[in-house]
């Protein structure tokens, strides 16, 4: 079972400073499998800082984050391995084709044997073998949004994932979120729109901004 | 682990492939500067001879920093940097692999063109072998110590010519023992200790560049 690997994901009293300011003070979150995760709040409360503290591509200036209970730091490589995320950058290659791109993704992951299936999944199969150049941003977005469905990884951090997708795709970005959660894993997204994602939790950012002014 | 950093490098080799002006660019560069030199110095063979190695380094190594600035910042601009920085591979391991592509697209065109470029500067015919030994010790060091200096200046403004004014400094120990080496053998002396120090440069530079590196794109990402 892919999936089993992560019952929960906590984080404790975060502190993240962009600049000089502030940007959330003791945040704390918890999920368990099966959960999902709605952040929310105005541009610039910290939602895609948070994302990246969760990812370990930021570093927290205060607090922990811990997934069954170990503090991610212990094995930072463990925790890469185990989640998906999802920028704002479609980390596309233009002089590779379509299925290359995805297909080296799915590689460095471990396994690219469900590349086909996950490029069906957002509707690009018919373009695998064209140049990624001559994509529009939003077949950029499906096609950076297909890495999640070509390999199985039990937390994803998903950043504004909906921007610029069409309602077809947003209907099936929203259909593989309920089946990742339906097989145990975790999703944590931030969103403008409603996705339409069912018993969610929501994080309301601005709550922890009042903290960190305070 | 290396079957991770091969994708790597096989990834970076296709795309350099399919800009393969790229390649084209950094040989170009390094020939024609080279060939500026007996029109700016003046055509006695013996002049040029005598500068012959020092020109044909000082110029592989403009080249090569002409080419440093690919090395991360397309994948930075991009999202694939934060996705590698990702992956279950060690960051110290993807600038390992990253390098050896830059090295295979230029370090290499550089070794097969400096025997040519040192035919049009009348170097001594017992410096050639040493050229291509110094240059095949050499070269991955430039690489290596690039791979620093671009992920430094990944995000600032101006980067070419902050990296050039970053990176030209640590290339001096490289281009001393180098043009020592090629010296040495082109007056029939042993180039061996000159070798060794080259072989010492890199067997550092192996482990502490990437290392280096790793850290400043961790920062570079924050």
């Amino acid at each position: 079972m892919p999936n089993s690997g992560t019952q929960s994901f906590t984080g404790e009293d975060l502190l993240c400073i962009r600049g000089e300011r502030a940007v959330f003070a003791g945040l704390e979150f918890a999920v368990a499998s099966g959960d999902a995760l709605i952040l929310s709040g105005p541009n610039g409360s910290g939602k895609s800082s948070l994302l990246r503290v969760m990812a370990g591509l930021l570093m927290p200036a205060r607090g922990l984050l811990r997934r069954d209970g170990q503090p991610v730091t212990d094995d930072p490589e463990a925790h890469h391995t185990s989640l998906h995320y999802v920028g704002h950058l479609d980390a596309v290659k233009p002089v590779l084709s379509v299925a290359e791109n995805l297909e080296f993704w799915a590689a460095l992951k471990g396994d690219a044997s469900h590349v086909a299936s996950a490029l069906e999944t957002f509707d690009l199969q018919g373009l695998s073998d064209m140049s990624a150049r001559l994509l529009s941003s939003g077949q950029r977005r499906r096609l950076n949004l297909a890495r999640i469905a070509a390999n199985p990884a039990p937390l994803w951090l998903l950043d504004e994932p909906a921007v610029g997708l069409d309602t077809a795709s947003a209907a099936a970005l929203t259909e593989l979120i309920a089946a990742h959660r339906a097989q145990g894993g975790i999703a944590i997204v931030s969103t403008h729109t409603d996705l339409g994602i069912n018993d969610a939790e929501t994080l309301q950012l601005d709550d922890f901004a009042l903290a960190a002014a305070a | 682990m290396i079957g991770a950093m091969g994708r790597i490098l096989l990834r970076d080799l296709r795309i350099s492939m399919r800009q393969g002006s790229d390649i084209v660019v950094v040989v170009m560069f390094f020939v024609i500067t080279v060939a500026l030199f007996p029109f700016g110095v003046g055509p006695e063979s013996n002049i040029l001879a005598r500068i012959a190695a020092g020109v044909v380094w000082v110029c592989a190594m403009l080249a090569t920093l002409l080419s440093l600035d690919r090395m991360f910042l397309n994948d930075y601009e991009d999202g694939s940097l934060e996705q590698l920085a990702l992956s279950p591979l060690p960051l110290f391991a993807v600038v390992l692999a990253k390098a050896a592509a830059h090295w295979l697209v230029t370090g290499l065109p550089l070794i097969l063109a400096a025997p040519v470029l040192a035919t049009l500067l009348n170097m001594a015919p017992e410096g050639y072998l040493t050229l291509f030994f110094v240059m095949l010790l050499g070269t991955p060091t430039l690489s290596l110590v690039g791979a620093i200096g671009a992920s430094l200046t990944l995000g600032a403004r101006r980067a070419g010519v902050l990296v050039s004014v970053l990176v030209l400094p640590l290339y001096i120990p490289v281009l001393i023992f180098a043009v020592g080496a090629i010296d040495a053998a082109s007056m029939s002396l042993t180039a061996r200790p000159h070798l060794l120090f080259l072989g010492a440069m890199l067997a550092g530079a192996l482990p502490l560049a990437p290392w280096a590196s790793a850290a400043a794109i961790r920062q570079a990402l924050n």
